[in-house]
């Protein structure tokens, strides 16, 4: 049944990554009160939707792209989840990022706060990030998103203190208030076209008169995802919410939730807009190269360890809607290579921020000194994995971003180019500056010393695995630029994701719909 | 609460709504009603009995851990929708089973068995928020 | 029909950006919940609104036989009322919460998380 011959064999495929976190998190919240036996399914869990993505991404490879209609209800009408090289690669990367940092939740000290249901609540949102990177129709990823919000609205109050209160307010306020203006783009554009399908919606936007009202579309999808995937103007509830709730949390937060965002701007506008919402992009460039500047800044500025890390995450999601603002195959590499690079750095970096506030037992940058000698291993993997995040050779930041600017210059995008170039530079110095200050600098004498932090295997293992990886790509970094192109070239050829997903020939359309095809066709 | 016409009626009206949410639960999938709306009619019931008995006499009533029923619910919703994988068909299909002795029975499928898992969600997630809210006030 | 209740849908999204715009929590809690409601109602006039019949295909049959009305954006709205619903359940535990431990409503004056004497610049003297 798997072999991939029948339709609905190899259709199954793209549902377990799925499935399996969703039956994972009902068997935790099943297991209510049972920390060990939560802990255990977890990890298994994670386990096996990493498998199953790689399996998935596997065929998608070898067999192009992988669609199943739910229930069996014929596109466009039923709910279809669909398998690209661009989805499953990144369902991949979040599965194995999570793994990590949930074994490494395992072995640090809030051991307490996890009984509040941590476990079935990451594994709802792992449902709820694979859902969003699989699935074909617009309204179902509004659904996933909201399965995501609510289990990050969960997470993120578990420990309830008072600036976790104060961070959680604002973080679920301007979430909600996104989500909400995504669902009334989904609503007008349905409106216009009478169809969710997003390969459906491809081809009816195109037969669309290109007028105002599409244009406004267009900018309400890039308001409400960019300020989910947080964009300037729209970034600042996040390093006003992602230092304060667990550092296992925070780092799953910055690995997935911004990336969601990013993927689906760049889902929406690669299927549904691609030749439609010239507004939109023509603003995309400069609030990408914004952001990306004003975060790298932000993270200069920062005092707080976790609110650093918060900025860069910021000053990230800039560099990668850069690229789909230039739209060209070599700027989808770089911007796809980059988003792999940002899961796996962004966890590893709210990770190693999370030791080093339990090491140093302080958050401000100014008052933690001399860790380097306390606490060794910490500080190398900090220095690899902040590195790779300013774009340093030969660490994985390094290539995506000389893909990009590669790209920028043949699209004679200057003002990307130097966008690039100043954030790597600014992210260069804010990192040096931390690790100056946090691991070099001399601790003042007076100070009392405690002793050296003893971390379990399992909290350095994750950090150095995430750090290995990171180091890894960088030196070996052809088969992630493989997938990225193969990734890119799909996403500028989407005849292949609306063909498997509509089912060729197509048999009806919704304008053929009795109740919106009169008014549709008018 | 203190009122004695309520404390009189409590029993009769709970257990009179549990099977009011059972059954519109099952005519669900052919007539209005469905898992959705009958969790929430047995939901109420819980909230009846939460405002007259406290939320300790509720946690007893429903033996297990409203989260935990919710995670069964969950569980058993999904798992009928992988059903349909031994018959060769996409996820989510419905499964009907019409037994030669019985042929009028229309109630053993997936979809039903999907209804309840959706009742016992509902069910258990709208308790769990009851008691959360009655304990922090 | 679409007209009028464009201009209602129209009146209810100010009414929601009006409050969203307040500093009181209370205020943005309301103007959260008329937002839903404005979504939703915006979602239910995009699908048409059309005096056909019930969108039930009697038995025998594989399509209805007259027009019928638009089921879809009915089932959309219960899933985002469902899903509003529950956020904003969350959202008023978590306002109430935040009242208790804050003890203020007033989002300017919340600001556990982001101290004003954490914003000064480290300078070169510290290190």
């Amino acid at each position: 049944m798997f072999d991939g011959s029948g339709f609905e064999g190899a259709g199954w495929l793209v549902v377990w990554p799925v499935l399996i976190p969703l039956l994972g998190a009902a068997l935790a919240a099943a297991a209510w009160g049972r920390e060990r036996t939560q802990a255990t399914i977890s990890i298994v869990v994670l386990g096996a939707q990493f498998i199953s993505a790689a399996v998935l991404f596997d065929h998608v490879w070898s067999h192009g792209v992988v669609a199943m209609s739910m229930g069996g209800w014929p596109a466009p009408f039923g709910i279809a989840l669909a398998a690209d090289p661009f989805g499953a690669f990144l369902t991949v990367v979040g599965s194995l990022v999570a793994l990590a940092v949930v074994a490494h939740s395992l072995g640090a000290t809030d051991a307490e706060h996890r009984r509040a249901g941590f476990f079935p609540l990451i594994l709802a949102l792992m449902a709820g990030v694979a859902g969003a990177f699989l699935t074909s129709d617009i309204f179902n990823l509004y659904v996933w998103f909201e399965v995501t919000l609510i289990s990050s609205f969960g997470l993120i109050v578990l420990g309830g203190r008072r600036e976790q209160i104060d961070g959680a307010v604002k973080y679920a306020f301007l979430n909600l208030i996104a989500t909400t203006l995504l669902l009334i783009a989904i609503g007008l554009l349905y409106g216009l076209t009478g169809t969710l399908n997003m390969a459906d919606l491809s081809g009816a936007v195109a037969a669309l008169p290109q007028d105002s009202t599409l244009e406004t579309v267009g900018l309400l999808f890039l308001v409400s995802l960019g300020m989910k995937a947080a964009l300037f103007p729209l970034y600042f509830w996040l390093p006003a919410a992602y230092h304060t709730p667990l550092p296992t949390v925070s780092a799953i937060f910055a690995a997935l939730l911004t990336k969601v965002g990013v993927y689906a701007l760049i889902r929406v506008f690669m299927v549904v807009f691609p030749d439609s919402a010239h507004l939109a992009r023509e603003a995309m460039i400069w609030v990408a190269v914004a952001t990306m500047v004003l975060g790298a800044l932000g993270a200069l500025a920062e005092s707080d360890i976790r609110r650093f890390v918060s900025f860069t995450v910021v000053s990230g999601v800039g560099v990668m809607v850069g690229g789909l603002a230039i739209g060209t195959e070599a700027a989808f590499l770089g911007t796809i290579f980059y988003i792999v690079h940002s899961i796996i750095v962004s966890a590893a970096l709210f990770i190693a921020a999370g030791m080093i506030a339990s090491a140093g037992n302080a958050t401000r940058i100014e008052d933690l000194a001399g860790l380097y000698k306390r606490a060794p291993y910490l500080s190398v993997a900090f220095l690899i994995v902040g590195l790779s995040l300013a774009g340093v050779p030969p660490l994985a930041g390094f290539w995506p971003k000389v893909y990009l600017v590669q790209a920028g210059l043949e699209a004679g995008s200057t003002i990307l180019v130097v966008g690039i170039l100043l954030s790597g530079f600014l992210t260069l110095l804010a990192v040096g500056r931390a690790f100056a200050l946090i691991f070099w600098r001399a601790a003042p004498e007076d100070a009392p010393t405690p002793p050296a932090p003893e971390f379990g295997n399992l909290v350095k293992g994750s950090l150095g695995a995430l750090a290995a990886l990171t180091f890894l790509i960088g030196l070996y970094s052809a088969p992630v630029v493989k997938a990225s192109t193969r990734a890119a070239a799909d996403l500028l050829a989407p005849d292949a994701y609306i063909e498997a997903v509509l089912g060729a020939p197509r048999a009806v359309t919704a304008s053929d719909d009795p109740v919106l095809g009169k008014e549709v066709t008018e | 609460m203190n009122s004695l016409i309520l404390k009189t009626a409590t029993p009769f009206l709970v257990g009179l709504t549990v099977l009011f949410s059972i059954y519109v639960l099952l005519r669900g999938h052919n007539v209005p009603g469905g898992g959705f709306i009958g969790g929430l009619i047995g939901a109420s019931a819980f909230a009846t009995y939460t405002i007259n008995e406290g939320v300790a006499a509720t946690r007893r009533a429903m033996v297990f851990h409203p989260v935990s029923i919710a995670g069964v619910g969950l569980f058993i919703a999904g798992l009928s929708g992988v059903a349909s994988l031994l018959f060769g068909d996409a996820f989510m299909t419905g499964q009907w089973w019409f037994p030669s002795f019985a042929p009028d029975l229309k109630y053993l499928s997936t979809v039903v068995l999907f209804d309840i898992g959706v009742y016992l969600v509902v069910v258990g997630a709208i308790v769990a928020i009851i008691i959360g809210l009655e304990e922090s006030t | 029909m679409e007209g009028a209740f464009a201009i209602v849908v129209g009146a209810l999204f100010a009414v929601s950006v009006y409050l969203l715009l307040s500093g009181s929590m209370i205020r943005l809690l309301l103007g959260i919940f008329v937002l839903g409601n404005a979504t939703h109602l915006l979602i239910f006039v995009a699908g048409r609104l059309t005096r056909d019949e019930p969108p039930l295909i009697p038995d025998g049959l594989k399509v209805a036989e007259a027009a019928i009305a638009n089921p879809l954006p009915q089932a959309l709205i219960l899933t985002a009322i469902v899903i509003s619903f529950s956020l904003f359940s969350f959202l008023l535990v978590l306002a109430y919460r935040a009242y208790q431990s804050l003890e203020t409503v007033d989002t300017d004056r919340m600001r556990d998380a982001e101290p004003e004497a954490a914003r000064q610049v480290l300078r070169g003297s510290d290190v």
